[in-house]
């Protein structure tokens, strides 16, 4: 009997490398796709919000910092490696607290973070700005373009562009969010949830189990990464996220404007807030014509659908973010041939 | 490339890029020699079958575990003379120095040197020095070029054949991985040195050991990916190599783990890969030591690509390295 | 979306732990995670422990692979589509 087969997506960048590194794809039995979805923070990072960074980078006295993830993201001015090698002072960090122990060190100098990432990173930036007022460091600030995988994954479901009938979810993300958030997921559009490590042997686990639960047809959520997960998250990491930051709007590159699917600051913490201390103004840029990573996060199309790929776009001159990124679809489709 | 294309970081990083800027100047002086790309090059003069090869330094602090440019530049050359199955004999020296380089370090590096030199049975024979505006280079600069007497039968490097066993004498990415934490303080405590040393020793008891070796490489920048890479391209022949029998110590693969790193795309400077005909891989891998190990083997089909067969035993493209890597959260 | 490392807290010293991956060792922030102590495992991502990891190895590969085409056989018996 010919049938469709199981969809599956992944939100998480580092699942997406994960399984191209391991060809997980190829040892699948017949009658399982596996999707990628917008989980990569550097691809879902709008050019917009990269020609801001380097606008700041650009002025006097600034050292910009970032996770080399972000280096290579194209804005519509190139990237904060284009910057660097214009001569701006721009930094890899490995943390934040070593852009605020760059601050403290550089007292005539201003820090800025380019902070990025997903549930799992935004409570080490805000512990950070906690150390900053506690150590009366005054001259490091964040860009807090941070963003939150759960309105995204219902942004998804909502548009139904493309059909998921469950989600592998982002281990790392749930060791802070818990499993809980997903429970609204499964209520309200009736899709398993697994939770799953980053072995190939955990991905297997939990494409299983969503496979058993898609059977039963009774959708769930469940903690397939045990020795990491537990229902209730980190709750000190989440209490000290709300403490310097609420949920706001934010662009995602390829999905568009999502309610409350980022992060800002506070009222008391918005002398933190870089864009308020360096109030650049950048015009709107435009997605590169031809480009389909905004289709490719979501899962509508796969990076041999775009006409850019592997001729335009390469790793070598990327145009948009998921040929970038080391788990960008793209970058793993190009490198590891799938 | 576009007509105003610039040289970027990533022309210099031993992948991809740099093998097309290679090819694209080398094709200005085209000829059998040189178009072989082999390590070292065999010119033949008065009969007597010669290697000749130079290489340049720039690495980033000039001291580090395990090394510095003064002993990576001797045994870099030596190692690609190696290669060639040759017997190094005879170094160059060229310094290009910062104005405002102390003294001091100068010494110290040619001490180095000299130590390295003594060590792998080779005379500094002829140098030359320069010094260029503060700027206009990095503290120093440093080339060496060598050449030694082809000692095997074989001309290695040439072509490896289909059935050929690939081994590889130890553990990859130290001297990448060494120098990352020497150049980046990022509060990382760990036993990691450059692996940098000399192969003309290791090498020669190969040499003796088989009639059959086909092709030797040593793994530099771009890591063991890209190396395979080129033994592929060269030898128009397919590679398969399996990922759990790359040899990679505990604590380099740990860093590589927290910073995101892939190490068969890390530089190594003590390591090299081997090419033997199946019959014979008992006995070189006995004579590379006892870290070797058998990666993989040659085989005729998907020629030109090097195939990786990952722990779940999926195969997938292992390509050569495009872009440095960097520190990632993600 | 992120990278995390598991290391044994071997130091513990103002809101900081000296950790061991395995041969690498580096201090890191306990800033987001409570209750840790000296002989516990914790994840590091970004230079902060962000939660606690027992020590069971992941399940051996070929195990899931056989638990994975097992359901998906049990499946292929079902009609239609997995949901409404």
């Amino acid at each position: 009997m010919n049938r469709d087969p199981i969809r599956l997506m992944e939100v998480c960048g580092t699942h997406t490398m994960a399984i191209a590194r391991a060809g997980i794809k190829k040892i699948l039995p017949p009658g399982i796709a596996l999707l990628s979805g917008p989980g990569c923070p550097v691809c879902v990072t709008s050019g917009h919000d990269i020609d801001r960074a380097a606008a700041v980078g650009r002025q006097k006295g600034v050292i910009l910092t970032t996770f080399g993830d972000m280096m290579r993201v194209p804005g519509s001015r190139g990237s904060l490696q284009d910057l660097k090698r214009e001569g701006r002072d721009i930094r890899i960090v490995y943390s934040c607290l070593d852009a605020l122990e760059i601050a403290r060190r550089t007292p005539r100098r201003d820090v800025v973070f380019m902070g990025v990432g997903f549930e799992t990173t935004a409570p080490t930036v805000a512990a950070t700005v906690l150390e900053a007022r506690k150590k009366g460091i005054r001259n490091f600030s964040v860009l807090p373009h941070f963003k939150l995988i759960f309105p995204a994954l219902e942004a998804l479901l909502l548009s139904e562009a493309v059909r998921i009938d469950g989600f592998i979810c982002p281990g790392h993300v749930s060791v802070i969010t818990g499993s809980r958030p997903y429970e609204k997921i499964v209520r309200r559009f009736k899709r398993p949830c697994v939770i799953t490590g980053f072995e190939p042997s955990d991905i297997l686990k939990g494409i299983g189990t969503l496979v058993r639960a898609l059977r039963t047809r009774r959708p769930r959520v469940v903690i397939e990464y045990t020795r990491a997960v537990r229902p209730a998250g980190n709750i000190k990491a989440r209490q000290l996220l709300n403490t310097v930051f609420e949920p706001a709007t934010a662009q995602w590159r390829g999905l568009g404007v999502i309610k409350k699917s980022g992060l800002a600051f506070r009222r008391a913490f918005r002398d933190f807030d870089a864009l308020r201390r360096w109030p650049v103004r950048v015009a709107a840029g435009k997605e590169p014509a031809g480009c389909l990573c905004g289709d490719v996060l979501r899962g509508v199309k796969t990076p041999a659908d775009c006409r850019l790929f592997g001729k335009k776009c390469t790793p070598e001159h990327p145009v948009g973010p998921c040929m970038v990124s080391s788990e960008g679809t793209c970058a793993a489709f190009y490198h590891y041939g799938q | 490339m576009a007509r105003d294309e610039r040289i970027t970081l990533a022309h210099g990083n031993g992948g991809r890029l740099m093998h097309a800027l290679v090819d694209r100047l080398a094709a200005h002086f085209s000829n059998e020699i040189l178009d072989e790309r082999a390590d070292a090059a065999e010119v033949r003069i008065g009969g007597e079958r010669l290697a000749f090869t130079t290489d340049s330094y720039v690495v980033d602090p000039l001291f580090f575990p395990g090394g510095d440019i003064g002993s990576l530049a001797v045994l870099g050359t030596v190692n690609d003379l190696a290669m060639k199955g040759a017997q190094p004999l005879f170094l160059s020296l060229g310094l290009i120095c910062e104005e405002g380089l102390p003294v001091r370090v100068l010494d110290r590096v040619a001490r180095s040197i000299q130590k390295a030199a003594r060590r792998a049975g080779v005379s500094i024979v002829t140098g030359d020095l320069k010094v260029v505006e503060k700027g206009a280079a990095h503290k120093l600069f440093v080339n060496t070029s060598g050449i030694g007497v082809i000692r095997y039968f074989n001309r290695l490097g040439v072509r490896a054949r289909p059935g050929d066993a690939i081994l590889v004498n130890g553990g990859i990415a130290e001297h990448g991985m060494a120098i990352f934490k020497a150049r980046h303080e990022m509060g990382f405590m760990a036993d990691i040195k450059s692996d940098v040393a000399p192969l003309n020793g290791v090498v020669g008891r190969c040499l003796a050991a088989s009639k059959r070796i086909r092709f030797l490489r040593d793994v530099t920048r771009g890591g063991l990916a890209t190396t395979l890479n080129e033994i592929a391209r060269v030898s128009r022949a397919g590679i398969e190599v399996r990922e759990e029998d790359i040899p990679v110590r505990p604590a380099v693969r740990k860093m590589c783990d927290v910073l995101g790193f892939d190490p068969l795309y890390i530089s190594c400077e003590g390591r090299f890969v081997c090419c033997v005909d199946g019959k014979d891989t008992a006995k070189v891998k006995r004579a590379m030591g006892p870290q070797a190990r058998l990666i993989g083997r040659v085989v005729g089909g998907h020629r030109g690509a090097v195939h990786l067969f990952t722990r779940v035993g999926a195969g997938r493209l292992l390509p050569m390295l495009e872009q440095d890597q960097l520190p990632r959260i993600c | 979306m992120c990278l995390a490392v598991p290391a044994k807290v071997e130091k513990i010293e103002k809101g900081e732990a000296l950790v061991d991956f395995g041969g690498v060792k580096k201090r890191v922030s306990l800033g987001i995670l409570s209750r840790v102590a000296v002989g516990d495992h914790v994840l590091v991502h970004a230079g902060f422990a962000i939660g606690k990891v027992t020590r069971q190895e992941a399940e051996e590969t070929q195990r899931a692979l056989e638990e994975l085409k097992k359901a998906l056989r049990a499946s292929s018996g079902t009609s239609g589509g997995f949901h409404e």
